[in-house]
């Protein structure tokens, strides 16, 4: 079995192989395995699985010792292609190029930063616009500032953390500025975060303009309407030299999308196969996850549905999810009767008090935002088709 | 039951699920809401007397194979004492090789908590 990509989800799917018998090869194209963990450093992983809180490095430590020392990892190996009807896959590494064939693969590449670049935002093009994971790793793994004075845009976990941090490295943080009429990371990080430390955030605003060449020193906010178009005579100046960008993160699917079937990340079912039956995938390839504690969750799930499925006993059914009333974003795609169903889902707008609907089973909600992912685990519906919603009660 | 003098509403921090907790301030006391769990009340609790927080962060390594190993103090400190913490901790050196859980300072700045790696650092 092979899985590629070395973070929760990868190292999770691992461990779940290999405790069902699998013999693993699990390959990262980093050199060191936990994947986006490791510049993580800040606390609240594993709250969830270990029950307790843990910094990212931590949360990776104690997967990585989860992992049965029968699995080989190879760092430094990178994935080129796979060939799924061979049921092989071409890795390149300092040592060359190695073709290995495979029964079953896990694919778990996580995601990558949606860039400045890609909001087509008018002005120069300095330096000094770094994407929030961009400055992370600069400043928690090489050990270098990114600049002195620094405006942040996109309220997102990422973003919110990466405020605080600079601010206690010693930079100015001047705001933070989110183009939503509400925050799009926990709200735990807007207290911690911001409040904390009272940097402003500037919701229903965005960024219109940047300015200065070679070194950015200048960016220009709006306040923005309902429809995101920035309102007239709003605008506002902030003299920094450093932009850092947290606006999402987009699920690196690029070397199974021509043959598994993809939404924004790879479609998976409840088994976290995808829709080609020897090709399974977890973590936030398949959904942008606010937990990594669910992707862990997901990850030893697949890891066990390949494992079976390698040895033949796994059957694989892809039974439909539809999305109801009141659910912007719905995971998995189809669910698989042999395993209890774990949904996730996002809600369209905030709900004080809410009923969630997964086929016959209710549940009740509180204090729900599309911020927020909330995950509902029952036993398998036994239906043929099962709705999820929410409605607000 | 007194009348509520004031309500405040927090977000509790001390897990990822961020529980609204509603304070309420009266003659009677103080009554607290929203939490799903017990560690809700004393977070509530603490954040009305001196809200604390564990700090995570990095310490500068000698000789290893990176130039940084992140840290976080063993358990919570004072927000208030934090930008001394920062001014502290950035003037330590570490020599490589360091094991996660290693104790780089006992009882720093006197706060009851050490400041321990959380991560492995080989040598160069």
């Amino acid at each position: 079995m092979l899985v590629v990509g070395a973070g929760a989800a990868g190292m999770a799917a691992a461990k779940g192989a290999s405790e069902k018998g699998a013999h693993v090869l699990l390959v990262d194209n980093e050199e060191w395995i936990g994947g986006i963990l490791q510049q993580c450093i800040h606390n609240g992983f594993g709250v969830h699985r270990y029950k307790k809180e843990l910094t990212g490095p931590e949360f990776a430590a104690e997967l990585k010792s989860e992992i049965p020392s029968d699995v080989e990892v190879k760092t430094g190996t990178f994935a080129h292609e796979i060939v799924p009807n061979e049921k092989r896959a071409i890795l390149v590494s300092r040592e060359g190029i190695e073709e290995v064939s495979y029964e079953s693969l896990v694919y778990a590449t996580g995601a990558r930063e949606r860039t400045f670049q890609s909001l087509m935002v008018p002005g120069t093009r300095p330096a000094g616009i770094y994407t929030a994971g961009q400055a992370q790793r600069l400043i928690n793994i090489e050990g270098y500032l990114p600049g002195k004075r620094a405006l942040v845009l996109g309220s997102g976990d990422v973003g919110l953390i990466m405020a605080r941090r600079m601010y206690l490295e010693g930079m100015e943080v001047v705001g933070v500025v989110e183009r939503l009429p509400y925050p799009g990371g926990l709200r735990r990080n807007v207290k911690q975060c911001l409040e904390d430390f009272d940097i402003p955030l500037y919701l229903s605003h965005t960024v219109i303009r940047v300015e200065g060449y070679p070194r950015l020193e200048k960016v220009i906010v709006a306040k923005v309407d309902g429809n995101f178009r920035p309102i007239p005579g709003t605008e506002r100046e902030f003299h920094v030299d450093t932009l850092v960008v947290s606006v999402g993160l987009i699920p690196v699917k690029k070397l199974v999308a021509d043959f598994v079937k993809v939404r924004s990340g790879v479609l998976v079912s409840s088994s976290g196969q995808t829709s080609v039956d020897s090709i399974f995938a977890a973590g936030n390839v398949t959904t942008i996850f606010d937990l990594v504690d669910y992707v862990a969750k997901e990850g030893e799930k697949a890891g066990r549905s390949a494992a079976l499925l390698a040895k033949g006993e796994f059957r694989g059914e892809r039974l439909p999810i539809r999305k109801g009333k009141g659910v912007k974003i719905l995971h998995p795609e189809w669910y698989d009767p042999s395993v209890p169903l774990s949904v996730y889902l996002r809600v369209e707008k905030p709900m004080e008090k809410a009923l969630i609907r997964v086929g016959k089973y209710e549940i009740e909600a509180e204090d729900l935002t599309p911020a927020e992912m909330v995950n509902v685990d029952v036993e398998p519906p036994c239906e043929s088709e099962v709705s999820v919603s929410v409605t607000e009660v | 039951m007194g009348k509520a003098k004031r309500i405040e509403k927090i977000k509790c921090i001390r897990c990822p699920l961020g529980c609204t907790l509603k304070i309420k301030i009266s003659e009677d006391g103080i009554e607290i809401e929203g939490n799903r769990c017990p560690r809700g009340v004393e977070f509530a609790m603490q954040e009305l007397k001196d809200p604390m927080r564990i700090l995570t962060t990095s310490v500068k390594v000698v000789g290893g194979k990176l130039p940084l190993v992140s840290v976080k103090t063993s358990g919570t400190v004072p927000r208030s004492k934090i930008h001394d913490l920062m001014g502290h901790i950035k003037k330590i050196k570490i020599r490589a090789p360091i094991k996660i859980g290693d104790v780089i300072e006992k009882n720093i700045l006197g706060l009851g908590v050490d400041l321990v790696a959380t991560r492995d650092c080989d040598e160069r």
